[in-house]
């Protein structure tokens, strides 16, 4: 992100620029990170629908993955998951990392 | 073509309401200021303005109905007193920061508690840092034209900043006096029509507000309202030169009454400036070189008009209208210490505590605040030695 000095940017912390949100990347703020099983997912979009980072990656209307760029690892997703297919798991960052 | 009118202080800010004509008023009612809100009612019931008027259930809902309606676009007012701005306190912060300029009448009343629905400066000036711009009125006219003015002030593009304008409980807001109004025409000529920088209604320009802001650009946002405070001095001026063309009634960041060859000078805001200008015809009367430093605009702060206008003085009695618990002395008292420091100034200056929870403070008292200024010329008085006025012993 370029740091702009206080004379260049908008007063009271407008953000003149629609849909910037795209270049925060928070998905570093994650403890737990949900691992999708492709084999299980019955492709409801459950957790597409509840996803409040919109983070659930979709082609064609099927899920294809998770953005880790955003994905803020709250967990929705793997809780709206139907219990049947457990399709989603939250795993600890730092095991998901280690497991790599 | 000026109208004569006999009216409240209550009265007098609704009268400058209703020929602002703003497009959102959001209100809650609290003793001194109800009444005004209920003249402002009557108007909007009876058909005489356009504005949506926008009831709520706390004074914290109006002020966050307020900075929606202003994000929206809109000229937005309403107006609160004592323990009803207290309840505001976190959406008044964020008003001032997200640049809303919001013009708040606020009726001065002690903070509870024990309770207590009269006069003194507790609510405002415990206010002082919130970012808003404040200008305290001496009575019902001043009233009236400091809510015009406010009006340009927070809308200029330099400032776009909240600005309340305060009036003494009771004692300004429910006595009646006689003042000048405009010509409706040339109140809504003057105050024209507002056009916000951004809105959230805007499609074609989509604009986010009141985003997290951390430790990346807070900071900066920050020296941005410090530059609008500044601008505001300037704007003030300028905004009361253009008034007295208009109305014939000269403003100013202050007031200086017979300030320029005064030996003892008392600084005041609020309606006790009247008072005091009475006690100072009648010692100039007797051939006694006394004045009146006036504060009008206490956020800005007027450093510049402070030094001249206390060039004279010997003597300087500071007088608070509220206390700064833990503190050498009230807030006026210490803003004008910060304002003399580093002048050179030889002076000796006291600090009176007066009037709180609308305890009277009359002639006689302020004539005693000018005789004892007459003793202590040239001594140096500590900071924390406050005196009090009109207080059992
Ligand atoms: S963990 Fe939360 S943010 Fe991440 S994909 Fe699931 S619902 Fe979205
Ligand atoms: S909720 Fe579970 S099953 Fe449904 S799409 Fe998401 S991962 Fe697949």
């Amino acid at each position: 992100m370029s740091e702009r000095s206080w004379k260049e940017i908008p007063i009271g912390g407008i953000i003149e620029e629609a849909g910037n949100a795209d270049s925060y990347e928070t998905g570093s703020w994650r403890t737990y990170r949900p691992i999708w099983d492709a084999e299980k997912c019955i492709h409801c979009l459950a957790c597409w629908i509840a996803c409040p980072d919109s983070s659930i990656l979709l082609e064609d209307g099927k899920m294809v993955g998770i953005d880790y760029a955003h994905c803020k690892g709250c967990g929705i997703c793997a809780f709206e998951c139907p219990d049947k297919i457990s399709a989603l798991e939250m795993v600890l960052e730092t095991d998901a990392a280690a497991a790599k | 073509m000026a109208r004569r009118l006999t009216l409240t202080g209550n009265d007098a800010a609704a009268e400058a309401m209703r020929q602002i004509d703003p497009d959102v008023v959001t209100c809650f009612p609290i003793t001194p200021q109800t009444e005004l809100m209920h003249k402002f009612a009557d108007f909007v019931a009876d058909g005489e303005v356009k504005a949506e008027m926008v009831l709520v259930e706390s004074e914290h809902s109006a002020m966050s109905a307020a900075v929606g309606a202003a994000s929206a676009g809109a000229r937005v007012m309403t107006a609160t007193s004592a323990n009803g701005l207290a309840l505001m306190w976190e959406i008044v912060y964020i008003a001032a920061s997200n640049r809303l300029p919001i013009v708040m009448p606020v009726v001065n009343r002690a903070l509870s508690g024990p309770i207590n629905i009269h006069c003194d400066h507790s609510d405002t000036m415990g206010c002082r840092d919130t970012g808003w711009i404040q200008l305290y009125s001496e009575n019902a006219q001043e009233v009236y034209d400091n809510i015009l003015q406010a009006i340009l002030i927070a809308e200029n593009p330099d400032v776009l900043l909240p600005v309340m304008v305060t009036f003494d409980g009771f004692i300004i807001s429910h006595t009646v006096e006689v003042l000048d109004a405009l010509e409706d025409k040339e109140a809504s000529d003057w105050v024209g029509e507002y056009k916000a920088m951004y809105t959230l209604l805007d499609t074609e320009k989509p604009a986010t507000f009141g985003p997290l802001d951390l430790q990346d650009y807070y900071f900066e946002h920050k020296r941005q309202q410090i530059e609008g405070m500044s601008n505001a001095t300037g704007v003030i001026k300028s905004v009361g030169k253009a008034y007295e063309k208009l109305s014939g009634r000269a403003y100013g960041m202050t007031e200086r009454y017979m300030t320029d060859d005064a030996d003892y000078v008392v600084v005041a805001l609020g309606s006790t400036c009247g008072t005091a200008k009475v006690v100072v015809d009648e010692m100039r009367a007797e051939g006694k070189r006394v004045g009146l430093l006036k504060i009008r605009s206490f956020r800005p702060f007027p450093h510049a008009e402070i030094v001249a206008g206390l060039a004279s003085a010997k003597a300087i009695g500071v007088l608070d209208r509220s206390v700064s618990f833990g503190a050498p002395g009230g807030p006026v008292h210490k803003e004008i210490l910060a304002a003399l420091s580093g002048t050179g100034h030889q002076t000796s200056i006291v600090n009176y505590l007066y009037g709180l929870g609308g305890r009277d403070i009359s002639l006689d008292h302020i004539r005693s605040v000018f005789e004892e200024l007459e003793t202590v010329a040239g001594k140096t008085i500590a900071p924390n030695e406050v005196r009090f006025i009109g207080l059992r012993g």
